[in-house]
């Protein structure tokens, strides 16, 4: 899932300056999970915008906010009580989902991290940088370019004390976790293939990708 | 033919010395340094702001060495430049005659002293190697567009780590290395001898054919060998090492007599480069002396190593 944390109150606050009318949005999904966009934040952002004299005019929380035809669906009961603003509470695809489908200005309420694994309640790990060609069939499903501060593909840098990362001694190296779990699974030989060089030219933003083109 | 290839090739044993560009642009003290050097060495890294400082360009000082007569070469890591900057950069060294070079991936920014630069790590120590081995072999540049001929080609070099568990990731990272071009490797500091022995014996079980250059780092005092110990990935320093310069400091207090600890430092570089050669453990020795590069002359004199005669 993506893995959003609560921007400061203040700061939520200073993008709504001038404005007296506020719809919100959440999300059912990741935002949910990550109890920053879920029914009862969006609850709990009602009631302080209210008691600080805003007047929230409508408040909807689609099952996915990144879904454009689902949000514009969910969207158009702002259509009728015309709100100035809308915070919207998804991750950061939420709140562009939602800027397309509106004419008023769309603020976020959460900084988007990464996108993770809930290890749990409240701990999240970055697990996928979304780098779209997976080599985890290799790697013993731990990925590389995530789990190593560096994104090597070929092994270690030498930069590994005790097992863990010299850019953040919490992290363990992720070449050692990838060789013990090789070990384990009796594939330790599959370090020994040479990777070819995957490039960047696949990873220029924003990316699109039609399912229906490619069957 | 890079003197350290010529050296490495023929079977001599081979010397090299490091040293860093300074942090600004006045390089007289490290070029007359590298005077000290010269005729004593067959090559001096130059490094690429390592620890992830900014120093001036590897390439830089690369360029003054070659232009007073020694024979540098080249550090690149993959930190700070894409694969288009790196093999920019390898064209205009070799405009200057620069024909050594070693890759390293480099430390991550995090652990260095400018904190908000981006890392780039488009290409990592293997990857580095690649791309000058295909540009040798087809004339090509990184996107597959034909160089203007001659390609130029590099003695191609390589960092290992002998102190590493698990062995394993450094043995198989170091085959790729060396089939990625890697003709030598200088490894890690290396403070005890037994270690470099098991690592060479992996070396041997794995039948990885490349010339392997045995760090060696002069320890100066106690706290520093403490502090890479507990700091430096792959340092090893035996607690009997650290106790004679604990003691050489004690010693030198109680005389009145500066400099002890570092001469302790010096006597032991010396008695490590000496039993390399004379066991024919590694073909040769890369002194990384961290600013004290004015000692390897002693060090090399000390170890009976005279790259002249041999």
């Amino acid at each position: 899932m993506i893995i959003t944390k609560k921007k400061p109150i203040e700061e939520v606050m200073a993008s709504l300056e001038g404005v007296k009318k506020v719809g919100i949005v959440g999300c059912g999904s990741c935002a949910t999970a990550c109890e920053t966009g879920g029914a009862t934040q969006v609850e709990e952002l009602k009631k302080y915008l209210e008691e600080k004299g805003f007047e929230v005019v409508g408040t909807v929380i689609p099952d996915e906010c990144c879904q454009k035809l689902l949000v514009k669906k969910e969207v158009k009961v702002f259509k009728d009580n015309q709100p100035e603003a809308i915070v919207c509470m998804s991750c950061g695809n939420g709140v562009q989902t939602v800027g397309l489908n509106v004419n008023i200005p769309v603020y976020p309420s959460s900084d988007t991290l990464f996108l993770g694994m809930g290890e749990r309640v409240g701990k999240f790990v970055e697990n996928c940088r979304l780098c779209g060609q997976c080599v985890l069939a290799s790697t013993g499903a731990v990925c590389p370019i995530t789990k190593c501060a560096k994104s090597l593909v070929n092994g270690p840098c030498g930069g590994q004390k005790n097992g863990k990362c010299e850019v953040n001694p919490d992290n363990d190296c992720a070449w050692i976790l990838i060789h013990d779990k090789l070990k384990e699974l009796g594939q330790l030989d599959k370090l020994k293939e040479q990777k070819p060089d995957k490039g960047y030219s696949a990873v220029y933003y924003p990316r699109r990708y039609s399912a229906k083109e490619d069957n | 033919m890079s003197e350290l290839q010529k050296a490495l090739e023929s079977g001599k044993f081979a010397v090299t010395a490091e040293m860093a560009p300074p942090k600004g642009y006045v390089f007289d003290e490290m070029l007359e340094t590298a005077q000290l050097l010269k005729g004593k060495v067959h090559g001096i890294n130059v490094t690429d702001m390592q620890s992830a400082c900014l120093k001036a360009s590897s390439i830089g000082l690369c360029i003054k060495l070659k232009q007073a007569g020694l024979n540098p070469i080249l550090q690149m890591t993959g930190r700070d430049r894409s694969r288009m900057a790196i093999m920019g950069d390898f064209l205009a060294a070799a405009a200057f005659g620069i024909d050594s070079m070693l890759a390293l991936t480099g430390d991550h920014t995090v652990v260095g002293d400018c904190k908000e630069s981006k890392p780039v790590f488009d290409l990592d120590s293997v990857g580095i190697l690649q791309m000058l081995t295909d540009m040798e072999e087809s004339n090509k540049d990184c996107g597959g567009n034909d160089l203007a001929e001659p390609a130029p080609k590099f003695y191609k070099g390589a960092s290992v780590t002998p102190v590493y568990d698990p062995v394993f990731l450094q043995i198989n990272k170091l085959r790729k290395k060396v089939e990625a071009g890697a003709k030598y490797v200088q490894t890690q500091g290396i403070f005890d001898i037994e270690n470099l022995k098991r690592f060479m014996d992996e070396v041997d079980k794995a039948n990885i054919d490349v010339k392997i250059m045995a760090g060696i780092i002069p320890l100066k005092a106690a706290g520093m060998a403490k502090f890479m110990n507990a700091n430096v990935p792959g340092i090893d320093v035996p607690a009997d090492q650290i106790q004679k310069l604990a003691d050489a400091a004690a010693e030198g207090k109680e005389k009145g007599i500066k400099g002890l600890p570092v001469k302790v430092g010096i006597e032991l570089a010396a008695e490590m480069v000496a039993e390399i050669k004379a066991k024919n453990i590694c073909p040769g020795v890369h002194i990384m002396a961290i600013g004290a590069e004015k000692n390897v002359p002693t060090i090399l004199e000390k170890a009976g190593v005279d790259i002249s005669k041999e």
